[in-house]
């Protein structure tokens, strides 16, 4: 076989014949939004929606309006972390919401104080047996544990009984809200330690989501972990075949799930500084709305974490973009509704441009 | 007419064999499957030697790819008895029959349509350069590296490895589930049907796959209804019928009609009479 410039044979790896990556149509997405809003701002507000007008204030960018737009996508986005997981299997997880808020409810009630400006905070879930002012390891204790048993409970089903992924994780949601109502009776739980506050203050939930970002994008990519969530949803019986544990690496990946969302409660009730039987309601649409924008094939096998954080982006800049254009929250649920349905319209037409073009 | 390979009488009423146990590569005895209540595979005594390229034949539901996924231990069999390279064998699923060197390309190519060459290659058992468990670091240059070499040795052209399996044409693919047999320094090869969703011309290039394979003394299980392909390529032919071999045919004491007569119950050999 004769050497080319190409290898052996005309088998080469040259990188320059891959073509854009996915997340590349998703960052134009992000850019064009971005652009709308501040041509939208320049016309309509005779103000910027990125750059900083004001003459009090230093710097190019508006950095409050920028940190705003990623902070309050920063919590749902880490449950969208687990969610893109699940879904590149080719499952679903609509339990997340209702973990985050049974999840809260139960580790913030390990979190509290033991007196409020000097009297007892006899209110506090465990008053009588005593456990207030617990160092700060116990409640993250509790919270990544009740995550990581709700996912495991999900994987388990999942697995094992072979019943759709939607319809055990919709058991899931509905019995783990009952647990966040039961836990107090319906009522909120609040008053929780400083070090348990200091998780959600300031710009913590951005650093904590970016750092699991940045973590299971290279578990993703570069573990047998990641390789097997692609096989298994690009797949199944091929994986099967090919002798991948597919039952075991399923629950592994809805446990991650579970995990993720036990810190998204964490995060959540600690920047609230107060857990509700209601946290997180619907965060289990927005999170797989994110991962959905960001290019993950509903169908599995395809798709990055970093698509996930470019769709959550997107959902923090659209939010941001209807209040500086003072237009009513009703208009943002419109627009993101038809920003789902556009993405993945678009995505499927990439999709059949590329195949062709193959 | 017969081959000279013992595959039917076993145990204590087996004659002396007439090859030496080291030159059989594979062997089955009275493997057996059921469905519940349906008899897919019966008593199968099956052998075949090293450098060895075996046909299977048989009709639709004969019980050909049953046989297959019991040697592959993708399925647990009912019955019956395996050995491989001369050692007694159970296999607790694929991975430990690929481990052992039985290497399948299967009738519904066990490829993952988004993930690339090398990856598909290494599917199951990635090449890894730290062991964390589940979360081990891969190691896809040496993955990389090994699947040039796979592909070169088969002699399999694919314009870029890193191509995702999805865009590539139904020749590419197979030519790609064969590599993976190259890759690994298979003992066994085992095809169903290699070439039954193939064009002209890529299943010339699956066939000459074959025939690199026989010239590097590889043995090869074939399953295929295609009679030009089995007579050009392989030197025997067991045929099923009913989940029960009826036939076994060498190939230059037999011919395509006489075949077809096996396979379609006109005419069953003596030693095999009790199964028609």
């Amino acid at each position: 076989m004769a050497e080319s410039p190409h290898g052996v044979g005309g088998l080469a790896f040259d990188a320059s014949k891959r073509g854009l990556p996915p997340e590349a149509g998703v960052a134009i997405g992000l850019a064009l939004i971005v652009l709308a809003f501040e041509v939208l701002g320049r016309f309509l507000m005779n103000d910027s929606f990125l750059f900083n007008t004001r003459d009090n204030i230093d710097g190019l960018f508006n950095t409050a309006r920028l940190q705003i737009i990623i902070l309050q996508v920063s919590i749902i986005g880490i449950i969208a972390l687990g969610v893109t997981q699940v879904i590149i299997t080719g499952g679903i997880d609509l339990s997340s919401g209702s973990v985050v808020g049974a999840t809260a409810m139960i580790a913030m009630s390990f979190a509290q104080v033991g007196q409020i400006n000097g009297i007892e905070n006899s209110r506090a879930v465990f008053f009588e047996q005593g456990w207030v002012d617990l160092p700060l390891i116990v409640p993250m204790i509790v919270a990544l544990a009740c995550g990581l048993v709700a996912g495991l409970i999900n994987g388990l089903l999942v697995a094992y009984t072979g019943i759709p992924p939607f319809i055990a994780t919709l058991g899931m949601m509905v019995s783990a809200r009952g647990v966040a109502k039961w836990w107090t009776a319906g009522q909120p739980v609040s008053f929780p330690t400083e070090s348990y506050t200091a998780i959600g203050s300031g710009m913590m939930p951005v650093f904590i989501f970016m750092f699991l970002a940045i973590l299971f994008h290279l578990i993703l990519k570069y573990t047998v972990y990641g390789k097997h969530t692609y096989a298994i949803g690009s797949n199944e019986a091929a994986a099967r075949m090919s002798g991948i544990k597919v039952a075991r690496h399923k629950v592994l990946v809805y446990s991650i799930a579970g995990l993720l969302a036990g810190i998204a409660a964490l995060v959540l009730s600690s920047k609230n500084l107060t857990a509700q039987a209601g946290m997180g309601l619907m965060y289990e649409l927005d999170a797989i709305a994110m991962a959905v924008i960001g290019g993950i094939s509903l169908q599995g096998g395809r798709g990055t974490i970093l698509g996930t954080v470019l769709g959550a982006l997107i959902f923090g800049v659209i939010i941001s973009g209807f209040t500086f254009l003072r237009l009513d929250a009703y208009y943002q649920e419109m627009v993101k509704g038809a920003i789902i349905v556009g993405a993945v319209v678009l995505d499927q037409w990439r999709q059949k441009r590329a195949a062709a073009k193959a | 007419m017969a081959s000279d390979i013992q595959t039917n009488i076993s145990g204590a009423e087996a004659p002396h064999p007439r090859v030496e146990p080291a030159e059989v590569i594979l062997r089955t005895e009275g493997l057996t499957k059921h469905y519940g209540g349906v008899h897919a595979l019966v008593d199968c005594n099956f052998e075949i030697r090293k450098g060895e390229h075996v046909a299977i034949m048989g009709d639709n539901g004969a019980g050909k790819s049953t046989f297959v996924r019991q040697i592959t231990a993708v399925e647990q069999k009912t019955a019956g008895r395996i050995w491989f390279n001369g050692d007694y064998v159970e296999f607790d699923g694929p991975l430990a029959a690929r481990e052992a060197g039985i290497e399948t390309v299967f009738q519904n190519l066990a490829l993952a349509d988004h993930l690339d060459v090398p990856d598909n290659l290494f599917l199951g058992r990635e090449l890894r350069k730290f062991n964390l468990g589940p979360f081990s670091i891969l190691d896809y240059k040496g993955m990389r590296k090994a699947t040039l070499a796979g592909l070169e040795k088969t002699g399999v052209k694919i314009p870029n490895i890193r191509n995702t399996i999805q865009h590539m044409s139904g020749g590419q693919r197979q030519c790609v589930a064969i590599a993976r047999t190259a890759t690994f320094h298979s003992k066994l090869t085992i095809m169903d049907e290699p070439t039954a969703a193939l064009g002209v011309q890529e299943t010339v290039q699956v066939e000459n796959i074959i025939r690199t394979l026989k010239e590097q003394g590889e043995p090869l299980i074939l399953i295929s209804h295609n009679m030009r392909q089995v007579m050009d390529l392989c030197d025997r032919i067991v045929v099923w019928r009913r989940g029960r071999i009826c036939a076994n045919l060498r190939k230059q004491d037999t011919s395509g009609e006489d075949v077809v007569a096996y396979i379609t119950g006109a005419k069953t050999q003596p030693e095999y009479a009790e199964t028609a």
